[in-house]
């Protein structure tokens, strides 16, 4: 039996479902699964057997999920396969794929599941044929559509890049073929230049999967408090303010509800609503690990207070936050406390916050709101806009498909391999190397990199040849 | 008068000898046909083996059992290693040889080998039975029969030679073309293309002054082409180097109006990368100056070869300019430079064999495919001559894959791709150039030649005791552990940083200002281990410590390739019932019919979806 590296991809439709299942496949898929599955030795279970557990980032609870456990030969590819059902979230499915190419998957080609289920014998060549349009149909998509898909500029970006890598590549390889010649070599201070300037050029593209996934999906806002401080008069207010375009997608299966609200045009989505109703209904703690579990799904996390001692928990839970999660305070009830005068300073982020926690707190910012009267909710609306990355990316280029982020970060990846190299004066021919894989992995979105191209550069630029 | 052979050669250039010494090295009966049995082995361009790319051809062709190595060992004049500077994967060999030596020394080596029989003729006709070549018919209307046919025709067929305004037929200055056998191949269904390829004037080197020329001596200590135990060079000739100039340049443009390149009287497609000298200043307006090699043409000679000033303007126009070069102001003129047109026949219609698709045990190799160089012919005749053999006594076909040999590369480009312009190897056409490395070709390759009966037990011995040799090294560096107390001292002399703590060789092995002689040379515990290896065995190891991260990444790529490799197409395949294939991806894949999905994957206009589609519908 061929057993390949493991790859993984979402097995169900894409789009907000009950439940997603996620395919794993190939060699060493247990290990890479036991990774991030917390439950039972997968290695250790019987083949065809069910198991509830949670898949986590760290210590952070992504989902509860049942895993599925097939070994080989007995599977749809014939090698060992574990498939994860998850929520059907983009959002929790997204992480968790996140996680598996973490752990050494890799995400699936179009079709490559049945190409080794075919590879191995899972099929005759007739059953193949059957399925075969079907693949072409997803391996169109991804080749052909996928850059129409595309808003805007990005495959003119991306071929502007490629042209200016392989001008790159071009000026190495012309000083390993033609170094007997009376060429002039690109000084290594033009190198470093260009791959800085690409690496510049490739980020905000990176950066951009967040936002173009943003734009699909929506901004994901946590509201945090403890139990109390109007979380859930605060979501009403926010939505019923917006009433005629408000969406609730109700899940039927667990108690997955997540309303969407939109301010000039921009769509936020609010993380486990439920959660935030339950805890007004119940009264219990804080809630640490759910609380916990939204801001590591929140892009934005709003920190509700309405007195010192809330604000002291808030505060707890922030100190862990990610850099580059945006946190707005706000103080709830202002009909019944006295309002802080308003603030102009920064919104803060996690570490941010974290540095200037010790000093006062009116230097952090604070929005003052009243959830009951609706007083402050337009100022919180406006500091949700300015705080979100979508008001500050003017680019034009959007990323929003996970293979092509998978791509860019490999790119990027391989130039700063390059540049490494280049800081260690290593020699043409490796530094060659890592372009070329960096022009390997554009290709996979543009379109495969020939040899050809290297050459026809190298002819068409330079006066080479006796 | 004639018994029948199993392998007919037709053509006695770099392809055609080592086809025929192949075939009949490996045991099969050879008769090799040439128009002029004093030009077998000619070399009508530079005096010149290897360099970047085609050193590494010498060195594999020579790595499984060829003579091109060996001659060149034995003829040259100057050996320099070029790329010295760069990774291993660049260190390419070449040599500048004595023209005439070379040839003789071929010569030599052919009436050596007991299985070739010699005749000298034009074959004018190919002799086809039922889809199979049977022998061939000479100008003097004799018929010989054989198994197989290689043809190496080189710039023979059709030859059309300018000079100005000037043409008339010709295969190489001063000899015949041949005509007939493109005709017939045209007419069993091949197609024929033109292609064009030039050379520079030849100078009487007693007419030159060397004191305005910039000297080019050989490298001090000479290394060689060949595995086995070729003499090494004693002493060199230096080549020189010296420019054109604004001058230079306004006297050959004023023959531009009788150059049969700019009048369009040439039609054949030359080489971008051997453009000749009216091309580089029409195409690079803004270069004010460009390099000229002064080579000289064998140790007792005083012809020199004038490399870089290729060219097929009028004579009076060559030698005008010729005079404004810096060192050529009282140079006489052997002979003028020329262009020369010849027919070749694209090699999409060929087999990773080289046997042609259209007629059984015919095969084509050297230029006749659109090739261009001594080693791009030689390589693909060793090829040509070995499944000549095999193909004749119903043995296994002997392909090189690209992850294995430059070899590879180019008969799989050739084969897959075709090519429009001469095609030329440069290190940059390989994807796996790390491990195609002109120190390692005889661990690639010699035991593929030994297996095929091709290389001699004996060079087998020495790859094993290499490679034995290698891993012995490489074992001690790892296992023994140096003292700071008993090295420091001695780090800071060599310039590099001293040790906290012990560490194993192996590890300062790795430090870019350590070589390998320095770790040999290290006092200490340890002193002396080195020593029982030979230079060769050492330098491998080196090149393994130094490089492993890149030559790993290097196989992990060769790994996922070859994936792709095995899956076989099947030759009669229909890509019309796959309705999921792009356009472009069907279109090419119909006419090139490639044998394996990996071939397929690399023609340009197949995307990876269409990778990804066929290996659907492929059958196992």
């Amino acid at each position: 039996m061929l057993q390949q590296e493991p790859i993984c991809a979402l097995a169900t439709a894409s789009g907000v479902g009950a439940i997603g299942v996620i395919r794993v496949s190939g060699e060493g898929t247990f290990e890479v699964v036991n990774q991030i599955f917390k439950g039972k030795d997968l290695r250790k279970v019987e083949t065809h057997t069910l198991h509830f557990g949670t898949i986590r980032d760290g210590e952070t609870i992504v989902d509860e999920v049942l895993v599925a456990v097939f070994k080989s030969p007995k599977s749809f590819t014939k090698e060992d396969t574990v498939e994860i059902s998850c929520h059907g979230s983009d959002y929790i499915i997204r992480q968790i794929l996140k996680l598996l190419v973490r752990s050494g998957a890799r995400l699936a080609g179009p079709g490559e599941f049945t190409q080794r289920a075919f590879l191995n014998g899972q099929f005759d060549l007739v059953q193949a044929e059957a399925v075969a349009d079907l693949i072409a149909a997803d391996s169109a998509v991804s080749h052909r559509t996928a850059l129409n898909q595309l808003r805007g500029g990005f495959s003119k970006k991306l071929t502007s890049l490629r042209e200016e890598l392989i001008h790159f590549a071009s000026m190495v390889e012309l000083e390993l073929d033609f170094g007997e010649e009376d060429v002039e070599f690109a000084n290594r201070d033009d190198l470093k230049r260009l791959i800085i300037s690409l690496q510049t050029a490739i980020a905000p593209l990176i950066e951009s999967f967040d936002f173009g996934n943003a734009l699909k999906e929506g901004v994901p806002v946590a509201i945090i408090g403890a139990p109390n401080v109007g979380k859930s008069t605060l979501l009403n207010a926010l939505l019923n303010e917006e009433k005629a375009i408000v969406t609730a997608i109700a899940g039927t299966t667990r108690d997955v509800i997540e309303d969407v609200l939109y301010v000039n045009g921009i769509k936020f989505r609010i993380i486990d609503t439920a959660g935030i109703r339950e805890t007004e209904d119940i009264v219990e703690s804080i809630g640490i690990e759910r609380s916990k579990r939204a801001m590591n799904q929140a892009d934005i996390v709003l920190m509700l207070f309405d007195s010192d001692e809330t604000l002291a928990e808030v505060e707890t839970l922030a100190e862990g936050l990610e850099e580059k999660k945006k946190v707005i305070w706000v103080r709830n009830k202002a009909d019944l406390t006295t309002p802080n005068p308003p603030w102009d300073g920064p919104v803060l982020t996690g570490e941010g916050f974290k540095s200037a926690f010790p000093e006062r707190r009116g230097d952090r910012g604070e929005v003052t709101i009243s959830a009951k009267t609706g007083e402050g909710i337009e100022a919180l609306k406006e500091a949700l806009v300015a705080s979100n990355y979508l008001a500050n990316a003017a680019s034009d280029t959007v990323v929003t498909n996970l293979r092509h982020y998978e791509h860019l970060v490999k790119t990027q990846q391989a130039l700063t391999d390059a540049l490494n190299g280049l800081e260690m004066g290593i020699t043409g021919d490796f530094l060659a190397q890592d372009i070329r894989v960096a022009l390997h992995h554009l290709g996979e979105i543009t379109g495969q990199i020939v040899n050809d191209d290297l050459l026809a550069n190298i002819f068409s630029k330079f006066c080479i040849g006796k | 008068m004639f018994p029948k052979y199993d392998v007919i050669v037709v053509g006695a250039g770099h392809a055609g000898c080592e086809a025929a010494a192949a075939a009949a090295n490996m045991g099969s009966k050879v008769l090799l046909i040439t128009m002029n049995m004093h030009t077998i082995a000619q070399m009508s361009c530079n005096p010149a083996m290897g360099g970047v790319a085609k050193g590494q051809i010498v060195r594999e062709i020579d790595a499984l059992g060829g003579q091109s190595g060996i001659i060149s060992d034995k003829t040259m004049i100057q050996f320099r290693m070029l790329n010295r500077s760069k990774g291993p994967a660049m260190w390419s060999p070449r040599c500048q040889s004595d023209r005439v030596r070379f040839a003789e020394e071929w010569r030599i080596t052919l009436e050596q080998t007991p299985n070739i029989d010699f005749w000298q003729d034009t074959v004018r006709e190919l002799i086809i039975k039922n889809g199979v070549v049977a022998g061939i018919k000479t100008s003097l209307g004799i018929e010989i029969q054989s198994k197989s046919v290689v043809l190496t025709n080189g710039t023979f067929l059709n030859g059309l030679i300018h000079i100005g305004e000037k043409n008339f037929g010709g295969g190489r200055v001063g000899e015949k073309s041949a005509t007939g056998i493109t005709e017939q191949l045209i007419e069993l269904g091949f197609e024929s293309g033109r292609m064009k390829t030039g050379t520079p004037p030849r100078i009487d080197g007693r007419s030159l002054d060397y004191s305005r020329m910039e000297e080019q001596p050989g490298d001090e200590n000479p290394a060689k082409f060949s595995y086995t135990s070729t003499p090494k060079l004693e002493h060199q000739r230096s080549c020189w180097i010296t420019y054109t100039n604004e001058e230079v340049h306004a006297a050959l443009r004023t023959g531009f109006d009788k150059s049969p390149m700019f009048s369009g009287r040439i039609k054949g497609l030359g080489p971008r990368y051997c453009p000749s000298v009216e091309d580089k200043i029409n195409r690079f307006a803004d270069k004010d100056r460009h390099q000229i090699f002064v080579e000289p043409e064998g140790w007792n000679t005083v012809e020199i070869y004038v490399n870089g000033f290729s060219t097929s303007l009028p004579e009076d126009v060559q030698y005008k300019a010729l005079r404004l070069i810096p060192g050529f102001e009282n140079a006489k003129m052997f002979r003028p430079g020329y262009a020369i047109e010849y027919d070749y026949f694209p090699p999409t219609q060929l087999k990773l064999t080289l046997e042609t698709h259209l007629i059984k045990n015919l095969f084509f190799a050297g230029q006749i495919n659109g090739t261009t160089g001594y080693e791009e012919a030689a390589c693909q005749g060793l090829i040509a001559g070995i499944n000549a053999h095999q193909n004749t006594h119903e043995l296994e076909s002997f392909v090189l894959k690209r992850s294995e040999a430059y070899i590879g590369v180019l008969v799989d480009d050739l084969v897959n791709k075709g090519t429009d312009e001469p095609y030329r190897m440069f290190t940059s056409r390989a994807e796996y150039r790390t491990l195609l490395r002109q120190d390692n070709a005889d661990i690639r390759l010699t035991e593929k030649g030994y297996k095929i009966g091709l290389a001699a037990e004996s060079r087998l011995q020495r790859v094993r005791e290499k490679v034995a040799n290698t891993e012995l090294i490489l074992k001690e560096l790892k296992t023994i552990k140096a003292q700071p107390e008993e090295i420091n001292q001695q780090l800071v002399q060599l310039g590099t940083a001293t040790i906290r703590e012990k560490q194993p060789l192996y590890q300062l092995l790795k430090r870019p200002d350590i070589e390998i002689d320095d770790i040999k040379n290290l006092k200490g515990s340890f002193a002396g281990f080195l020593n029982q290896f030979d230079e060769e065995a050492l330098e491998q190891a080196m090149i393994t410590v130094k490089y492993e991260s890149y030559i790993e990444k290097e196989y992990l790529m060769v790994e996922k390739m070859n994936r792709l490799e095995d899956l076989e197409i099947i030759p009669n395949f229909d890509y019309d019932r796959v309705s999921a294939l792009s356009f472009e991806g069907r279109q090419k894949l119909k006419s090139l019919r490639p044998g394996t999905l990996g071939q397929a994957s690399r023609i340009s206009g197949v995307s990876p979806s269409d990778v990804s589609v066929l290996m659907i519908y492929l059958g196992r």
